[in-house]
């Protein structure tokens, strides 16, 4: 379980997080949704520790991770997998070697094992026939796919994944959702998913947490969503015209 | 002023983390390969070409200045010898690298840096300081001595090469004058001037590269800080080696 408390952020002038509090259960794809420019990636960011919070803590499993020491803090980052806004593919290895990079770094594994279980990690994002290639050989969207089968490549306990479907067409879009939630639910992870799409909202929201100017507005379920009451998540929700009637209707 | 403090502490706290253990030493071992091809063989042929160019200039000039009947022509040949092995073999030419070097891994560690691949490393609980600059930084610090041989041998041919048909040369004196006097402490000299200036382009532009912050507009400019403060720290230690060695 992750506990975000009263996490505030600033960067050197900007107040970018105020006072953000949020728990996380293992098991559930939590989903932080939000405007652009809104800060779910900051607050991704902090709850994963590449950013240090200004003021207030961040639990995993009822442990400081602020008060951690370098050396904890490895160790339990070696259970966290990333899936970042840009895909954060390293340029000069071939997919393969990317998928295999954290296993030849953090296991004992020979090099046929590795390979297995990067191929393993490839197929269940439908990457196939690109394993000799370079990131920059393949698309965006294979990009996303291939970072998604490196962070799960350990069997992470965490993963967090920075708007994994963006620039992905509507059905890998579905592919990606199903394979996220299936993984949480299959290894009992505890998924943080940042999204501004209602898609995936609907489809595999458990918990959401709705992020508004660096506040959080709301949090509930998909279900919930329609009937929070709360006028920027209102305007977020049913900023198009059709969403508008769609609610019309089912009134 | 506060800001040299600034960026100094910053650049020790960074040498700090880099020289740690390893993760796997058989993953550092592989990506220092990976660097010597890198930065040390590709830069085997800029080096002959300028090798080549400064050891006939450098003839040609030394001839020019001592044309005197009572200045023995073997002079010549032994001027060239000693300027080309105490002073081009390693500042111009680690100067030249601080321009291709430096650049190169300003703009691959900053490009890194800007599309998160850095944070990816740490993300996964690796020193990508260690992970990334000490392969760097062994390579060029294992190669260069190489190269400034290199450089030497393909200096002095220059100058063989350029005394045929300069006034007040010839190819027998320049030979005769390239072979008398010789001190192999010279070599000594250059050898460690250039192992400490590949040191610094490297960990200079390692800091520059590591530090970038926002986009592609920044990484251009952290590769081009690498390279003007990379040569003046080389030509800072160059006269601080020489005042303690010579
Ligand atoms: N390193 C930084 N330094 C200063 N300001 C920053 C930094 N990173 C982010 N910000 C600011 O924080 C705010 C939130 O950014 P963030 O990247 O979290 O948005 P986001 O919700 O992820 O948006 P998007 O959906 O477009 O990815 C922005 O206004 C941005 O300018
Ligand atoms: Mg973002």
């Amino acid at each position: 379980m992750i506990e975000v408390k009263n996490v505030c952020k600033e960067f050197s002038d900007v107040k970018v997080l105020y006072d953000i509090s949020a728990e996380f259960l293992p098991g559930k794809t939590n989903l932080t949704i939000g405007q652009s420019g809104s800060g779910k990636t900051v607050l991704l960011k902090c709850i994963a520790g590449l950013h240090s919070v200004t003021s207030g803590d961040i639990l995993y499993d009822g442990r400081s991770f602020c008060a951690m020491n370098e050396k904890q803090r490895k160790e339990i980052r070696k259970e966290m997998g990333m899936v970042f806004q840009g895909g954060a593919l390293f340029d000069s290895n071939t997919v393969e070697e990317n998928v295999m990079f954290p296993l030849e770094m953090f296991t004992r594994m020979t090099f046929e094992e590795r390979r297995e279980r990067a191929n393993e990690c490839l197929k269940r994002v439908n990457i196939i026939n690109a394993n000799k290639k370079y990131p920059s050989e393949i698309s965006g969207g294979m990009q996303k796919r291939v970072a998604i089968a490196r962070a799960i490549a350990l069997n992470p306990k965490y993963l967090y994944c920075d708007e994994p479907n963006s620039g992905l067409d509507p059905v890998t879009s579905i592919v990606i959702d199903n394979l996220i939630k299936d993984i949480t639910v299959e290894y009992n992870i505890t998924t943080i998913v940042n999204t501004h799409d209602m898609n995936s909202v609907m489809e595999i929201g458990d918990k959401i947490i709705f992020i508004y100017k660096g506040r959080k507005k709301w949090e509930g379920t998909s279900a919930e969503i329609f009937s929070s009451g709360v006028k920027e998540l209102d305007d977020f929700v049913f900023a198009s015209e059709r969403m508008k009637k769609i609610r019309e209707m089912s009134k | 002023m506060l800001k040299l403090f600034y960026h100094t502490g910053r650049y020790f706290l960074l040498l700090k983390r880099v020289f740690s253990r390893p993760e796997r030493w058989r993953v550092f071992f592989r990506q220092s390969l990976r660097e010597i091809e890198n930065i040390g063989i590709s830069s085997i042929t800029i080096v002959l070409i300028i090798s080549m160019f400064m050891g006939a200039v450098c003839a040609i000039q030394m001839a020019y200045n001592l044309q005197n009947p009572i200045i023995p022509r073997y002079l010549i040949g032994l001027g060239t010898r000693e300027t080309l092995l105490l002073e081009f073999s390693s500042t111009i030419v680690a100067l030249i690298l601080a321009g291709k070097v430096g650049s190169n891994i300003a703009s691959e560690l900053g490009t890194m840096r800007v599309t998160e691949q850095i944070d990816a490393l740490e993300m996964m609980g690796v020193n990508s300081a260690c992970y990334l600059v000490l392969p760097k930084i062994a390579a060029f610090v294992f190669f260069i001595p190489v190269l400034t041989i290199f450089s030497m041998a393909i200096g002095l041919l220059g100058g063989y090469i350029a005394s045929f048909g300069t006034v007040g040369l010839t190819p027998h004196d320049y030979v005769v004058g390239i072979t008398s006097f010789f001190r192999p402490f010279y070599v000594t000299y250059a050898l460690i001037k250039s192992v400490v200036f590949a040191f610094i382009i490297a960990t200079v532009a390692s800091y520059h590269g590591y530090y970038t912050s926002g986009g592609a507009l920044e990484v251009g400019k952290a590769s081009t800080h690498a390279v003007v403060y990379s040569s003046i720290v080389v030509l800072m230690f160059n006269l601080i080696l020489t005042k303690l060695l010579l």
